[in-house]
């Protein structure tokens, strides 16, 4: 089968694949884009999130919002020494513009890319715009595998220096048709993906339910899982963002126990539900790190971090007793 | 209107695999460019128009998507419901339809034949065969032309369908209904 774990080779090299490799529990942050031209907003933003995470998220126009291109932002933070996570979303340009940027990025270098569909023109600020999607996610996760492992383009055309990627899937366990889902990580599994960024997850139990139907599939080994958490800032943010942004699942629990908690004290809640959450996440086997999304309030990702006991990093769950601590998750180490 | 029929995938991959057939004997007349060709399409933009409303992409591949058709999905999709899916199971962009790959999965399941189809992974669209006729792209093997770049996966059994049949039966835990539950109350 085809798989990261099979032979020991570094596919990309970057700071994020040593992480995952070594057994730590990997972190990632997205990092907010900004609406400007100055190269210091990016360093700005940056700077909070380097200390933390092993991976930075440049996002790729996301809730088809208008910001700073995610392959600039990756420009700078390599120029500034950080790792990023190159997101190419489908919805904005064909396979040719693609290609051709992650030809692009990669001369750069970057060496982590996420593929994703794109949410679409309609909940963004120009809903007037056209809608490309010439690819969808699992096409473009399979032609930058190609272009990784083949050295061609998907015309067949060959490149002279192949790009060294590690290449990143999203997955949303918490939309239906739910068991649909495990079976989709399955097909970007076999299209390439060697770890997996999900949605918001704010229900864990359903999260335990998908790690044990992907553990079914027997799929735990061949990807990396990073879970998406974040802080809400408030009982309102959590309603705009379960109504307005696509894919976005909180329970009414969540939702309530803000409520219930005075307007002054709830940011320091919403991290509270955070942290508690990362917790729970990191006990679930199959989990390899957290991807940290905190929209607007980037400086709470450091005392999450912190809080949740990440820093410095520990060794994954069901790594920590001596005799799996010699061969962790077998095929994911390094010296095999 | 036909489209009804969708609900009957067993009924619908039955008509495929006789129709599929039926039409190999006239590969010798239907031709792209032949005097039939306009004949076809006129055929299939009525018939599987009024059944799936087809869009007409010239490389159908119906009987691996549950017998709904993946063009009609705003995105475009044709490997999988996005992330957008809302909590009651319809479209991100159109929160009145049911979403197409919901539906898709949903149909899929009660297809014995071909309903496994669902985890091939599907290639890039080629936007040439636009409008066109795609029985005759079928039979003649041009919706099987391939960018010379693209790798297939179908010889990967990353999940065999023995493993997903044993494998569902276990998943005694409807997520499904029990989250449509909450979302009503």
């Amino acid at each position: 089968m085809d798989s990261k774990r099979m032979d020991g080779k570094l596919k990309a090299g970057g700071r994020l694949e040593r992480v995952l490799r070594s057994g730590r529990f990997a972190v990632t942050a997205e990092l907010n884009p900004p609406d400007s031209a100055d190269p210091e907003d990016v360093y700005r933003a940056a700077l909070v999130l380097s200390t933390v995470c092993d991976g930075i998220n440049a996002v790729d126009a996301s809730g088809a919002h208008c910001h700073m291109s995610s392959v600039a932002i990756c420009a700078l933070l390599i120029r500034a020494g950080y790792e990023p996570i190159y997101q190419v979303s489908c919805r904005d340009r064909n396979r040719i513009a693609i290609q051709g940027d992650l030809l692009g990025a990669a001369a750069m270098g970057v060496r982590n890319l996420l593929c994703i569909t794109g949410d679409d023109v309609s909940v963004g600020d120009q809903p007037e715009a056209k809608r490309v999607f010439d690819f969808d996610s699992i096409q473009l996760l399979r032609t930058a595998r190609m272009m990784r492992d083949e050295g061609v383009f998907l015309s067949g055309r060959k490149l002279t220096t192949k790009p060294r990627f590690l290449l990143g899937a999203a997955a949303n366990p918490f939309a239906p048709p739910f068991d649909w889902r495990p079976l989709r990580l399955a097909k970007k599994i076999a299209a390439g993906a060697d770890f997996i960024q999900t949605q918001y997850c704010f229900d864990v139990p359903r999260l335990r339910e998908y790690m044990k139907q992907v553990g079914d599939l027997g799929l735990l080994d061949e990807v990396y899982m990073l879970v998406g958490v974040g802080p809400l800032r408030s009982d309102r943010a959590a309603e705009y963002m379960r109504t307005k942004i696509p894919g976005v699942v909180i329970p009414d629990e969540v939702v309530e126990r803000l409520r219930k908690t005075p307007k002054n004290q709830q940011r320091e809640e919403g991290k509270r539900i955070c942290v508690e959450i990362i917790q729970q996440v990191r006990e679930i086997k199959g989990v390899d790190g957290v991807h940290v999304m905190a929209y607007r309030q980037e400086e709470l990702v450091a005392e999450i971090i912190e809080g949740a006991g990440l820093f410095p990093r520990p060794r994954k769950t069901g790594a920590s007793d001596p005799a799996s601590r010699a061969r962790p998750r077998s095929r994911n180490s390094p010296e095999e | 209107m036909l489209r009804f029929l969708q609900n009957y995938p067993h009924f619908l991959e039955v008509v495929f695999d006789f129709f599929e057939k039926l039409i190999q004997p006239f590969g010798r007349w239907l031709n792209p460019g032949s005097v039939l060709e306009p004949a076809v399409i006129w055929i299939e933009e009525v018939g599987k128009g009024a059944v799936f409303d087809c869009r007409m992409c010239g490389q159908c591949i119906l009987h691996s998507t549950g017998m709904t058709c993946s063009m009609t999905c705003p995105k475009n999709l044709r490997n999988g419901p996005c992330g957008g899916v809302r909590t009651n199971g319809n479209c991100e962009v159109y929160p009145e339809k049911p979403c197409i790959w919901v539906q898709a999965f949903e149909r899929s399941i009660n297809m014995p034949e071909y309903g496994f189809e669902l985890m091939a992974i599907q290639p890039p669209v080629n936007r040439r065969l636009q409008g066109t006729a795609s029985w005759i792209n079928m039979l003649q093997g041009i919706d099987d032309d391939l960018p010379d770049g693209w790798v297939s996966t179908e010889e990967i059994p990353i999940v065999t369908p023995e493993v997903e049949v044993e494998v569902r039966k276990t998943w005694t835990v409807n997520a499904w209904t029990v989250n449509s539950k909450r979302e009503a109350g």
